[in-house]
C-alpha cells in the first residue's frame, strides 16, 4: 500500500476478462458475481429483468444505461438491500439471494450509496472505525469491558489514519462528518468502504456531484483499488470516466442488460446507441433528450 | 407570601426519589431516542410494568424482593421484544405510533375491573415494600438536615433509587465510548449506511430498546416505591414529561437526564407553591385553586416549546452538533 497516489496518464486495461463473443450475458474467464435471471416488479413496471450477468474478477466494470434503466435498482438487489420477485446470485461461488444486506457485507461485498450516506454527527474517524469487521467490542457485554477491545480499536484505528491519509482526509480525522464538503464526503465513503477489506466495491456513481478537481484523485482511488487486487463495479453517467477506467461495460436499458464488452467496442454497439437517443432516434421528433445525444456525439467523435 | 416554604418545597425535590425515577427514565430515553434515534413515545408503559411486575408478586405472591425485580425485567424485555419485532423494520415513526398505543392498552389493561384481584383497578395496590424494607439500614424516625427531613422509609427509598441512577449513568456511559455506542450512533444517523458496512441494525436497534425500557423499568419500580402503585400515574403525559427532561438536559448526553430531571422537579415544585400562594394571597384574582394547580402544567408545556425553539441541544448538549442539524 503506497501512501503516494500518482496520476497515471494512460490506465492499464485488463482485457481477455470473456470466453466468446462480447454479447449481453457472456461467459467470463473468471467471474466473482453471476446473476440469473433476477427481476424486480414494482406494480407494473418491470424496473430489472436480467437474464444473466457475469461481473469479472479483479477488473473495473462499469454499469452504464440511461435513467432509468434499472442499475441502482440492480445494485440494491445484488446487495439484499431489495428483494427481487425472482432469481438466484452468487458472489465467489456461494448464493446471495435471501441474504441480509449486512450478510452480504460481511461476505465482503461493499457497497457506497448515490446519495453519500456519511454519518453526519459521528467523527470522520468514528465513520471509519465503524466500517471495520468483526470487532469485538461491538457486543453489548464485551463492549463494558474496554481492556477486550481497546487493542482491536487502536489496531484499526491506526488503519483507518492510513486509509484517511490517502485519500487526504487526515486532518479532518475529529470533524463531524457533517462539516464535509459534498466531493469529501464521497472519498470518506469510499474509504469508510474499504475498511472491511472487501473483495468487491460496489460504487453507485462515485463522480456525481463531485467537482472535476477531485474527479482525478477518485479515479486513482479507484484504479488503485484493482491493482490491490479487488474487483470494482460501478454505476456511472460520465462517460469519460468511463472510457478511462472501465475494463469492462455492461449496457443496461428498461431493466435488460442490452450490451457487454470493452468500453471502446460497446460504446459504438447499435445497442447501445439505441438505448441512448431511443430506437427512432434518426427521425426528427422535435424535443430529444440533449444531455445525452451531447455526450455520445463527443463520444463518437473520440472514438474516430 | 411564605418564600422559605415554597424554595423549602423546590430544593427538596433536588434529591427526591421521584427525581431520581424520572432521571432513569430520560435516561432510558436518552438510550432510545438520543443514542440510537428510536421513538420511543410508550416509556410509560415500561414503567408501567416495572412497578406492577414488583408490586403484583410481592403483594399477592409474597415473593422476595429479587424475585419481584426479575418479574419486572422479564416482563419489560417481552414488551420490548412485541412493540419491536414487528416495527424495528419500519421507518422510525411507526415505533412512536405503536409504542404510544402499546403504553395505553396497558394502562387501561391495569385500569379494567376485570382484573380487580391481581391489580386493584384503579384504585392499585399498596403496602408491598415489606420485603424491601426489612433491608433498611436507617432507624426509624424522622430526620435530616436543612429543608430535607424524611422519615427512615424516604431516606432508605431515596439512597437506593440515587445508587440505582448512578450505576445506570455508569453502565450507559461505558456501554456509549465502546464500539457498540459507535455502532448505535451510526443507526441514528443512517441505518442503512451502517447496514451496509455489515452491521445487523434489526438486533442493534432490539437491544437498544430492551435496554432503554429497562431503565424504564427500573424508574417504574423506584417511582413506586415511596407510594402506592395506581394505574393513572403512568398516563402518556408521563412519558411527555420524560421527553421534556430529557430534551432539557440534553438528549445524546449521560449527565443530561439527571441534571435534567433535578431542573425538571426543582421548577415544577417551585412553579406550583409559587402559583398556589399567589392566588392564595389574590395576586392573581382571576383564578382558583384548583386552576392554578394546572396552571404548572401549562407552563410545562410552554417550557418544553421553548426548550426545542430555543435551546434545541439541552442544557448539557453538545453546541457544535448544532450547527449541522437541519
Amino acid at each position: 500500500m503506497s501512501s503516494e497516489i500518482s496520476p497515471k496518464a494512460k490506465p492499464v486495461k485488463t482485457t481477455g476478462l470473456h470466453v466468446g463473443d462480447p454479447v449481453p450475458g457472456v461467459k467470463k474467464v473468471d467471474p466473482i458475481l453471476v446473476a440469473d435471471g433476477v427481476k424486480r416488479t414494482f406494480g407494473g413496471l418491470t424496473a430489472v429483468d436480467v437474464e444473466h450477468v457475469e461481473i469479472p474478477r479483479n477488473a473495473i466494470t462499469a454499469l452504464i444505461g440511461p435513467n432509468g434503466a434499472g442499475k441502482t435498482t440492480f445494485f440494491n438487489l445484488l446487495t439484499g438491500f431489495d428483494k427481487p420477485d425472482t432469481g438466484t446470485w452468487s458472489f465467489d461461488g456461494k448464493p446471495l439471494a435471501h441474504v441480509p444486506a449486512y450478510r452480504v457485507a460481511r461476505m465482503g461485498l461493499i457497497r457506497t450509496f448515490q446519495l453519500t450516506k456519511s454519518l453526519a454527527l459521528l467523527s470522520v474517524m468514528d465513520n471509519m472505525k465503524l466500517g471495520a469487521k468483526g470487532q469485538s467490542g461491538e457486543n453489548l457485554f464485551r463492549g463494558l469491558i474496554p481492556a477486550i477491545w481497546r487493542k482491536q480499536d487502536t489496531e484499526i484505528e491506526a488503519k483507518a489514519l492510513d486509509l484517511l491519509g490517502r485519500f487526504k482526509l487526515d486532518a479532518k480525522k475529529d470533524d463531524y462528518a457533517a462539516s464535509l464538503s459534498g466531493g469529501q464526503r464521497k472519498l470518506l465513503e469510499m474509504a469508510r468502504a474499504l475498511m472491511s477489506d472487501p473483495q468487491l466495491v460496489m460504487l453507485d456513481e462515485p463522480m456525481a456531484g463531485v467537482n472535476p478537481a477531485l474527479t482525478q484523485s477518485l479515479l486513482d482511488h479507484i484504479l488503485n483499488l484493482k491493482e490491490e487486487g479487488m474487483t470494482v463495479l460501478f454505476v456511472e453517467h460520465d462517460m469519460h470516466m468511463v472510457r478511462h477506467i472501465a475494463d469492462w461495460v455492461i449496457v443496461m436499458a428498461e431493466g435488460r442488460v442490452v450490451a457487454e464488452g470493452d468500453p471502446h467496442s460497446v460504446m459504438q454497439d447499435p445497442a447501445v446507441i439505441d438505448a441512448y437517443l431511443g430506437a427512432h432516434h434518426d427521425a426528427d421528433l422535435g424535443a430529444t433528450d440533449t444531455e445525452h445525444v451531447e455526450a455520445m456525439k463527443e463520444l463518437i467523435d473520440d472514438e474516430q | 407570601m411564605d418564600w422559605g416554604a415554597i424554595f423549602g418545597n423546590a430544593v427538596v425535590e433536588l434529591i427526591s426519589p421521584t427525581t431520581a425515577a424520572y432521571a432513569l427514565a430520560a435516561l432510558g430515553l436518552a438510550i432510545h431516542f438520543g443514542y440510537t434515534g428510536l421513538l420511543n413515545f410508550g416509556q410509560a408503559g415500561f414503567m408501567l410494568l416495572g412497578a406492577y411486575g414488583y408490586a403484583i408478586p410481592a403483594l399477592k405472591l409474597g415473593w422476595p424482593v429479587w424475585a419481584c425485580v426479575l418479574t419486572s425485567i422479564v416482563a419489560s424485555v417481552i414488551f420490548a421484544l412485541i412493540l419491536g419485532i414487528p416495527t424495528l423494520r419500519l421507518r422510525a415513526d411507526y415505533l412512536a405510533i405503536v409504542t404510544i398505543a402499546a403504553a395505553e392498552v396497558l394502562r387501561l389493561v391495569f385500569t379494567t375491573n376485570t382484573f380487580q384481584d391481581v391489580t386493584g383497578s384503579a384504585n392499585g395496590l399498596s403496602e408491598y415494600q415489606a420485603g424491601l424494607l426489612q433491608f433498611n439500614p436507617f432507624p426509624p424516625g424522622r430526620y435530616g438536615f436543612g429543608p430535607w427531613i424524611f422519615d427512615n422509609r424516604v431516606w432508605f427509598f431515596l439512597v437506593i433509587a440515587w445508587i440505582v441512577v448512578a450505576l445506570a449513568a455508569v453502565f450507559t456511559w461505558l456501554i456509549m465510548r465502546s464500539p457498540w455506542g459507535r455502532v448505535v450512533k451510526g443507526i441514528r444517523e443512517d441505518e442503512d449506511a451502517v447496514r451496509a458496512l455489515g452491521k445487523n441494525v434489526y438486533s442493534y436497534k432490539m437491544q437498544s430498546l430492551i435496554l432503554g425500557g429497562l431503565f424504564g423499568t427500573f424508574a417504574g419500580i423506584l417511582f413506586v416505591l415511596p407510594r402506592a402503585v395506581v394505574p393513572s400515574y403512568f398516563q402518556p403525559s408521563l412519558t411527555f414529561f420524560v421527553y421534556a427532561i430529557l430534551l432539557l438536559g440534553g438528549a445524546a448526553t449521560i449527565l443530561g437526564p439527571i441534571v435534567g430531571s433535578i431542573v425538571f422537579w426543582v421548577l415544577l415544585s417551585f412553579f406550583s407553591g409559587f402559583v398556589a400562594r399567589a392566588v392564595e394571597a389574590g395576586w392573581l384574582p382571576f383564578m382558583t385553586q384548583v386552576q392554578a394547580g394546572q396552571l404548572r402544567f401549562i407552563l410545562v408545556g410552554i417550557a418544553i416549546m421553548l426548550i426545542v425553539v430555543f435551546m434545541p441541544q439541552g442544557i448539557l448538549g453538545n453546541k457544535k452538533e448544532l450547527a449541522f442539524v437541519k
